[in-house]
């Protein structure tokens, strides 16, 4: 496939690994966090850990979608297509997240609710145009880069006059995210997460730009290297990470400067800001609640908003006990760390939300590389 | 069945028809669709019998091989076949991949309701064409009607009945350390041809099914004398989950090269759009093969004289290992496991 082939050629793979080698001092440890899910999936798809010199650790952060959508998120969708008896468009990666009482939106389908997987929030508004006596909810989950089609679906659902479309909302934000991470006590005061710098995300800086991460640079002192998702991109962005450690540097730098530049896509900026609203606290999935971390729709669209349409309370459930998926999105905990992973905690049956995607540590891990722990 | 004359029933409507109940109800208008549509295209000895079963001829010597599969899909039509020549590859394939030779097929219609007489007709002359290209009779059957909302059109189930010649037998538990693996061609068509059409992922070139038969394949493999320990149709959970399969019944572990594999581009450009890996994607008309690796590049020359094996390859080896692990040199230079399938192959969103 031209434009991907080429970021995934094994042959400047040895070279990038050799440069990296080359410019890592043998004296010193270097620790970094890619953000997203997508980066992770792909370190662990290609193997690139084993290219890496030892004294070079990559961290996974929290940018997986599905990890960390809280249960009671998951839960108040199970309500909605059980209780209310609407149907559930969502996207794939949500189905088989685990809610309470040994529920997930696979098995309340199972149960008979009508839960559909759709591509895209077009597919969901569609849906509801084709069958008006239904009231269609489209589950709304993930990072800046699925915010701003979730915006044009309540756009288009307005100019149509859908009376029987809504959102049920839970985007959140990127920096929200990695702000708790850096301020978490594990990397501010006790240094048990050493972190020398971050991967940052590739599709949700199309949306943002990399100026949000400039914060960072300047003021937790942390080098940010915005890359693509192919593993060349993976490699050349430690190898800049590398150096700006090496010089001492904490600068933003943009690896992904085909997709990516410093003022993002401006248009969807606009049309996010025009529909959603900052909420003033949202709990995630490991990280607890953050302030103003995640969006809710606007009034002007309040018809759409299924939490304002249904009678839908947020009821917040704590993980299981044994389960280190917090500690491990905040890269406290590497996932062969939990006493569950890989005995009660598998792929078939997730205990946690990091078994469930192919992005979560845990799915990634146990699917790619776990041949490496026996 | 009771012989009707011919003037005092009005045909089946193959144009304009759908199922009914009473299509199912063991009356008249069940004899019917059964003559008119069934015996008029499936017709053989066997089937002509008009009997409750099929009084076969017992093979002279070997062991019999019985395989049945059930037949879902949806769409029913799809780039490069339909349910009726899927339902006779797939359980023909199944009796040929423990070494047997093919010799009869039982099928089984759950009809649904409403369902256009036009389209199973559509669907029973493909079974024949198939059925008859493969040289394997359909030589007896069973039909039922569900209510309408209760089936998905149609359900289709084979069985198929074949003969092992002594010392012929295969299985997934002959694997052994230092094989060579090979596949008979690219991976992930039929699963993508049907995920494109349902997912309206509108191609310029569309991607075809490779549903087909593979028991002249495997004459021509065996003809070539090469010691084939194991043979198996990587369908659902493709390849991934067939050789974890093989790798667990034989107690090996196997590492694949990712360079070797063969996929067609469009196959690998739809599952990078919808984020599938072609490793977990079906495949209806390819096999993997299991080898000792001396005998290796023999095999795979006699794969590739082949027109169901031109694309052929060699992709991996087997080695001991008590985890029993599919792992894969990546085309990246690093390493991973091929796991099994968890669930179904969800696509990734971000």
């Amino acid at each position: 496939m031209k434009y991907i082939d080429e970021f995934r050629d094994g042959e400047v793979a040895v070279g990038l690994a050799e440069a990296i080698r080359r410019e890592a001092r043998p004296a010193r440890r270097y620790h970094f966090m890619e953000f997203c899910g997508g980066h992770t999936h792909a370190i662990s798809r290609y193997g690139v850990s084993d290219l890496l010199p030892d004294n070079v650790k990559m961290i996974h952060g929290p940018g997986c979608p599905v990890c960390v959508l809280p249960i009671g998120r998951v839960d108040q969708a199970i309500r909605l297509a059980l209780e209310q008896g609407v149907t559930l468009c969502t996207y794939g990666d949500c189905l088989r997240v685990p809610a309470s009482d040994g529920l997930s939106l696979l098995k309340a389908k199972a149960r008979g609710g009508d839960i559909r997987m759709v591509y895209s929030s077009a597919d969901a508004v569609a849906l509801a145009q084709k069958h008006p006596d239904k009231q269609v909810v489209f589950f709304a989950i993930g990072f800046e880069t699925t915010t701003p089609p979730t915006a044009v679906a309540i756009k288009q659902a307005a100019a149509l006059g859908l009376k029987n479309f809504s959102v049920l909302c839970c985007h959140v934000l990127t920096p929200s995210a990695i702000s708790s991470i850096l301020e978490s006590p594990e990397v501010r005061q006790w240094g048990t997460v050493p972190l020398d710098g971050f991967i940052g995300p590739a599709h949700v800086s199309t949306i943002i730009g990399s100026r949000p991460y400039e914060f960072f640079a300047e003021e937790y002192r942390k080098p940010v290297v915005i890359a693509g998702f192919e593993p060349l991109d993976v490699m050349q962005a430690i190898r800049m990470l590398i150096r700006q450690v090496n010089e001492g540097r904490a600068e933003v730098e943009n690896e992904f400067s085909r997709a990516v530049d410093r003022n993002g896509n401006l248009k969807a900026q606009a049309l996010v800001g025009e529909v959603f609203e900052m909420r003033k606290h949202f709990e995630w999935r490991g990280l607890n609640v953050l302030p103003y971390s995640a969006l809710r729709i606007r009034r002007q669209f309040a018809e759409f908003d299924a939490e304002k349409r249904f009678p839908l309370d947020y009821r917040p459930v704590p993980d299981h006990k044994a389960c280190e998926c917090g500690a491990i999105l905040r890269g406290v905990r590497r996932p062969q760390d939990c006493k569950l992973f890989g005995s009660v905690c598998t792929p078939e049956n997730p205990v946690g939300s990091c078994m469930v995607s192919s992005e979560g540590a845990c799915a990634a891990h146990y699917t790619y590389g776990r041949y490496k722990d026996v | 069945m009771t012989q009707t004359r011919k003037n005092y029933v009005r045909p089946l409507d193959l144009k304009h028809g759908q199922v009914d109940m009473a299509h199912g109800s063991g009356g008249r208008a069940m004899a019917q669709l059964i003559e008119e549509l069934f015996a008029k295209h499936l017709g053989n000895e066997y089937l002509a019998q008009g009997d409750d079963g099929a009084l076969l001829p017992a093979p002279g010597q070997g062991r019999l091989v019985m395989a049945t599969d059930c037949h879902v899909v949806s769409p029913l039509f799809f780039p490069g076949g339909d349910i009726g020549c899927l339902s006779v590859h797939g359980t023909i394939n199944d009796v040929a991949m423990m070494g047997a030779i093919p010799l009869y097929l039982a099928a089984g219609f759950i009809l649904e309701e409403g369902f256009k007489l036009a389209d199973l007709a559509r669907i029973v002359r493909s079974m024949a064409a198939a059925a008859k290209e493969a040289g394997v009779p359909i030589v007896t059957g069973d039909t039922k009607v569900v209510e309408r909302g209760k089936g998905d059109g149609v359900f289709i189930t084979t069985t198929g009945i074949g003969v092992v010649a002594p010392g012929n037998e295969l299985s997934g538990r002959c694997a052994q350390a230092g094989d060579a693996i090979l596949v008979s061609g690219t991976l992930g068509d039929h699963g993508m041809a049907i995920m494109a059409v349902r997912e309206s992922l509108g191609f310029e070139s569309p991607i075809i099914s490779d549903t087909a038969a593979l028991h002249s394949l495997i004459a021509a493999m065996r003809a070539s004398g090469a010691d084939i320990h194991v043979l198996r149709d990587p369908t659902r959970g493709g390849l991934a989950t067939t050789l974890n399969e093989i790798a667990g019944q034989s107690q090996v572990g196997m590492m694949l090269q990712e360079k070797a594999l063969p996929v067609n581009p469009a196959v690998n450009a739809a599952c990078e759009f919808l984020g599938l890996d072609p490793l977990y994607v079906a495949n209806e008309g390819k096999l993997v093969a299991i080898c000792a690796a001396a005998d290796a590049e023999k095999l795979l020359a006699a794969m590739r004289a082949h027109p169901l094996g031109t694309n052929a390859a060699i992709i991996g080896s087997v080695h001991a290992d008590d985890h029993h692990f599919v792992q894969m040199t990546t085309g990246f230079g690093g390493k991973r496991i091929v796991d099994w399938l968890s669930g179904e192959q969800l696509p990734r969103i971000c």
